[in-house]
Formats: C-alpha cells, structure tokens, sequence
C-alpha cells in the first residue's frame, strides 16, 4: 500500500497528541487513502476523519494535527520518519477569574462542628489527614445498589403475567407433542439509570473530593451510572472514574477537570449539562444527584430555567448539600432557594453518614420530598 | 446491483439524484464505506438528515431498507428472529391429529422449519435473496443497551447469523449498513472502530436552500432563502431544540401552504410550532421579537 507510510505517521503524531488510534484503524485508514488518493486535500482530510475519529470533541485535536502534519510533509514533499511531536491540547479559554465573592462567604459554613466525634459523622472538612483516609476507605465500602425500574426483557416466572410460548413449545416437544405445562414469563427489571453532577468549586474543596470518591464507589458498583464535574464548565467524568483502584480514578478526574477547586457556574454547568446530555436522553427516566452548596454567582431565574426543564424529565432529583448539617442554615442563597422548588430530596452532604444516608435514598426508589 | 462508485463525485451525483444532498465529508465517508465495505456511522444533533441516508442508499441501489429502530431492552426477537411459537402449536396438534406423530425428532425437525420462523432486519440483512442487496438500518443505537450493542457488533463484523436449530447464515455480499445515534450516551469504542464514523453537522447556509429546494419544489427560492436563514438564526439563538433540516422544509411547506411567498411577522407567528416544539423554545423566539427575526432573515437571504 503507497499510503501506508504517511498513513502510520499520521497516527503517531495523533497520538502524540493524546488521542487514541488502535492500530487496527491505521490500517482502515491507509486503505481509504488508497481508496481516495493523495491528489485532494480535501479528501485526505475526510478519509481520516471517518477513519481515526470517533468522538466530536476529538476532532479540533484532528485538525491541528493535520494541519501540522500534513501541511508540512506537502511542503517538504517526504515522508519523515518521525513525526515531530507537538503537545496538542483543546483550546480552553477561562473568562472567568475564579472569583472571591462565594469562596469569602463559605469560610464560616466550613468551620462547623457535628456534635458527635465518631468519624462516621465528622465534618470532613475538619478530619486530619488519618482520619480522611479512614474516611476514605468507609466511602470505598459504600455499595450503591440504586433503585430499578421495570425492564422489557422478560424472565421465566411463576407468577402467571404472560405465557412463555418458546419455553411452552420446547416443552410440548418433550410431553410428545402435548403443551401440558403451560410456562409463564414476566417482566424484569433494572438498575434505573443514576446521574451525579459534582460541585467541584472551591467553595466545595472540603467536600468535593469525598463525593468523587462516593461516585466512584457507585460507578464501579453498579452500571448504568453517569458522573460529571459542575465548575466554570461541565466535565463528563465517567470514562475517568472507570478504573478500579479509587486513588487513581481519582487522580485522572483532577487532571482532567480543568477547573477543579476553580469557581462555579452552576446555572450555566447544569443548563449545559440538561441541553447537551439530560433531554436528549440520559436523564430521562433517571434519579439525578446534584452534590453542590448551592453557591452561584449567575442569575438564579437562569438555573431555576434549567432545573425546571431537567425535573420534567427525570424520575427524582437529590441534592446533597454540605451546609445543610450546619446549625441554622436555611437554603435562602440564590442557587439553592431558586433549585429547591424542584428537589425531590433535599438531604445532607458533610459527612461519610450522610453519604450513607444518600446511598440509602437512592435504594429506595420512592419520589416526594419536597416537591 | 451493487453499490460501485468509482469515487467521491460519483457518490454525491447518485445522492443528489436520490434526493439528498450530502456534504463533501459525509460524501468521502460514504465512498469509503462503500469501497471498503464497512457499516458506516453516523452521529449528529436530531433532524440532520442521519436516516435519511438510509433511505437515499436504498433509492439508489434499489435495495430494501431494513429499518431497525432500537429501543432500551431491545433483544434478539425483535433483531434477528422469532420463532412463530403459536403456529409451532398448532402444527403440533395438527400432526397428532392427524396421526402422524412418528419419532421425536421427525416431530422436532418439523417444528424448526423454516416456514415457522420469523425473520428480524438482522438475520433478513444476512439472507440470500434475488436482486439488489438491502439497505440495512439500525436507527438510534444508543437507546439500546449495552448487550445489544455487543450482539451487533458481532453481526456487523462478521455478517453471519446463527440460529441453534438451523444452522449459521453468512451473507454472501456485506450488505449497505448505516447506524445512527443521537448520542444520549456514547456507544462502545469497539463499535465505533468497526464502522467509519461521521459527526454529521447542521447543513450550511447556502445547502440548506438547495436540499429545501430539492425536497419542497413549491416553495418559490426567495421564501426558500429566507427561511433557511430564519432557521439558521434561531438555532444560533440557543434555543433548547434547535431546529433540524426536516422542520426548515416543514417550515417552508408550511408557510407556502398558507399562500405567502415572502416571510412576515404574522406569518411567521403563525406557523412557529412546525420549526419549534417547546413551549419555551417559541416563548423565547417571541420574546427576541419575531419583526427583527424575518428582517434578518430577509437580509441575509438577500435577492
């Protein structure tokens, strides 16, 4: 193959460029350059692009790369044998200068003691180093069962809802021909779907990294869960929280949150979040989690605009707030008071028993609360 | 006849022909779908044009489109076969009946014929058959669940289906496939990696006319124009379901039925639930005013 050449280094300097091209594609890949030609640039481009992408948010990567690469083995007019490396990454413009007036306010919310000194209930933001990884290891234990929801695939079962006919033929077969025993089927069920948006600001430092932890011990302990980071911007966290071992899955959220303990924008975070992922079909149906303090600087009409059209999809919203153990707190900011409407369950987040609390929430499936 | 075009302009000019109106990248991944006989995959906003495809694929070749429209718990009965249980029943009693019930295998071999099995796209994509091969379509993959998507894949990489009691049916030619997802959730890499893939983007300006034009030939260019340009600025307005190319052909249809062939306000007010479908989508629109909206449109359409 005459493509073949340009076709490998092509997928080295993707790589190098922090995307992921089995080698399996290169070789698609060299065969729809054949297939195409060289002549065109045009259909270079896109003979790569239907081959080695297959994520949008990959493809402003695949452009610098081509760019770079093909642009200058056109004008050296030979292939090189290594391709130069360049550290590519998405251009993040941050207009926002993680601001001070919601980190000024939670400094006091922060100092709050739990009456009682049993760690299960210790404030995590007061615990020593020991304590958190004891803290650590209780949440690494938690096992998020989750509720369930009826399914259409069906089992075998006694209860007479529908007649089994494949299992009633197979049978029959066996009786000689006679369907003497009828089998029966029923619906089954599954885990219905859970979605976790973390608060990742600074306001939420103390907390923050707990309730990762939490949604990795819920990611690997079930399926059907979906994980993302609420900060100047949305961050889908699942695929980062895939692996097993917590320390490492926690590890590879921080590095690839970009404004992890940043500010937040919790209208605009979760506006994108249901415009992007929620409506189209992830939250339909599903119990959503939203782990935050409820401190935002946008416009609350906007996030009760949002949490309004979120809530008339889902199945059930929580909203675990850290302050809400604290002695005399009232959900008056402008985030949560313009949330709460909208909130099935409206429950605490400080402390390694209020996770439990949130794991036992969520088994029970049942909606009220608040609304 | 089987899908052979000699290259990329050959694959736009067999669409056009077909009523659709590819882009230079979606007509590429196309041609090399084609070429290189892989299940093309197709990802984008709703209302981009992603089934349509399948159907111009089909019109093309002359195939049948086998539509599979996935759903969550979606499973093999519905993909690839069924066995007609009640019929084997009846069979079963008609045999005894009629004194025939010989050994338990005749019996068993009598049961899982052919004639009482009941094919899904899948294993009707796989079968021999006369004429052009079908078209197959597996729409909204991404409602399905994980284990669908593991037994597709399987299909599509080895384009043989094996029923137990019959036996493995392999396709003698890989038949035309197209898989499209909104992206609810993302599908499994090793799927993606079976297919080509293609982000399938909003149409331009300028070819949002053309396929208006093309799939709507009463509606005059001019109202044509505009809106697509009205469109094209509402989705720019974030709105939460941004209008896809079907409802701009709505659109038009709609405010060419009403005998306008200039956009206005009234008009425009008039028919804003066949372009928006959310209450707070049109809320939102109104509140932009709907004067300044067709004055732009006007102006961006020019002529």
């Amino acid at each position: 193959m005459p493509a073949a050449d340009p076709a490998v280094g092509f997928a080295r300097a993707l790589r190098a460029a922090g995307l992921t091209v089995p080698p399996y594609t290169v070789i698609t890949y060299a065969k729809a350059l054949d297939a195409v030609g060289l002549g065109s640039r045009d259909r270079v481009y896109w003979a790569g692009r239907s081959t080695l992408v297959r994520r949008p948010e990959d493809l402003p990567v695949y452009d610098v790369v081509f760019a770079t690469f093909w642009e200058r083995l056109a004008t050296e007019n030979r292939p090189s044998e290594v391709p130069q490396q360049r550290a590519v990454a998405l251009d993040r413009e941050d207009d926002d200068s993680s601001g001070d007036e919601g980190d000024d306010v939670e400094v006091d919310q922060v100092l709050r003691w739990s009456r009682a000194e049993i760690l299960r209930t210790k404030d995590l933001a007061l615990c020593t180093p020991e304590e958190l990884d004891e803290a650590n290891r209780l949440i690494d234990s938690l096992r998020l069962s989750g509720a369930r929801r009826r399914s259409r695939r069906h089992r075998p079962s006694h209860r007479r809802d529908e007649l089994d006919l494949r299992r009633t033929v197979a049978d029959a077969l066996r009786a000689g021909g006679e369907p003497i025993h009828l089998r029966w089927r029923s619906a089954g069920d599954r885990p219905r779907r859970l979605v976790l948006l973390v608060d990742v600001s600074g306001s939420m430092s103390a907390y923050a990294r707990a309730l990762v932890r939490f949604a990795h011990a819920a990611v690997t302990g079930r399926g059907n869960v979906e994980v993302f980071a609420l900060g100047t911007r949305l961050t889908r966290l699942t695929a980062a929280l895939a692996t097993h071992d917590a320390d490492a899955a926690l590890a590879s959220v921080s590095s690839s949150v970009p404004d992890w303990e940043g500010g937040t924008r919790l209208g605009d975070t979760i506006g994108d979040f249901v415009e992007r992922w929620g409506v189209r079909g992830m939250a339909r149906g599903a119990d959503v989690v939203i782990l935050s303090d409820g401190w935002d600087r946008g416009d609350p009409a906007e996030l009760r605009a949002h949490m309004e059209r979120l809530a008339r999809v889902v199945h059930r919203i929580v909203w675990v707030n850290p302050l809400k153990a604290s002695p005399g707190y009232a959900p008056l900011a402008g985030g949560m008071a313009a949330a709460l409407p909208y909130v099935d369950e409206f429950i605490e987040g400080h402390a390694v028993a209020s996770l439990e609390q949130l794991a036992q929430v969520l088994a029970t499936g049942a909606g009220g609360g608040n609304r | 006849m089987r899908l052979d075009p000699k290259d990329v302009k050959d694959v736009e000019a067999a669409l056009a022909a077909n009523g659709y109106l590819p882009d230079a990248g979606l007509a590429t991944s196309v041609f090399l779908a084609l070429r290189l006989g892989r299940p093309l995959f197709l990802e984008g906003e709703a209302g981009v044009g992603k089934t349509e495809l399948a159907k111009a694929l089909a019109r093309w070749s002359g195939g049948e489109l086998l539509r599979l429209q996935c759903y969550e718990g979606i499973d093999s009965t519905s993909a690839v076969y069924e066995w007609d249980h009640a019929r084997q029943l009846l069979h079963l009693r008609a045999a005894e009946a009629a004194g025939e019930v010989g050994g338990l295998d005749d019996l068993e071999r009598g049961l899982y014929d052919e004639r009482f099995l009941i094919r899904r796209p899948l294993l009707e994509a796989v079968s021999p058959r006369e004429g052009p091969s079908p078209v197959l379509l597996v729409d909204e993959v991404d409602r399905a669940d994980d284990e669908f998507e593991a037994f597709l894949l399987e299909v599509l990489s080895d384009w043989s289906v094996t029923v137990p009691e019959l036996g493995t049916i392999q396709a003698e030619h890989p038949p035309i496939a197209v898989v499209t997802s909104n992206r609810t959730r993302d599908v499994h890499d090793a799927l993606k990696r079976r297919c080509l893939y293609h982000w399938v983007e909003h149409p331009t300006f300028e070819r949002e006319v053309e396929i208006v034009r093309l799939r709507a030939p009463d509606v005059p260019e001019r109202l044509a124009r505009q809106v697509a340009a009205a469109a094209a600025s509402i989705r720019a307005s974030g709105v939460y379901k941004p209008p896809g190319v079907a409802e701009t052909i709505d659109w038009a249809t709609a405010v060419a039925a009403l005998g306008a062939d200039e956009l206005d306000g009234p008009t425009v007010d008039a028919t804003l639930g066949t372009v928006l479908k959310y209450r707070e989508d049109q809320e939102r629109v109104r509140a932009g005013g709907l004067d300044e909206l067709v004055a732009g449109a006007r102006t961006r359409a020019g002529r």
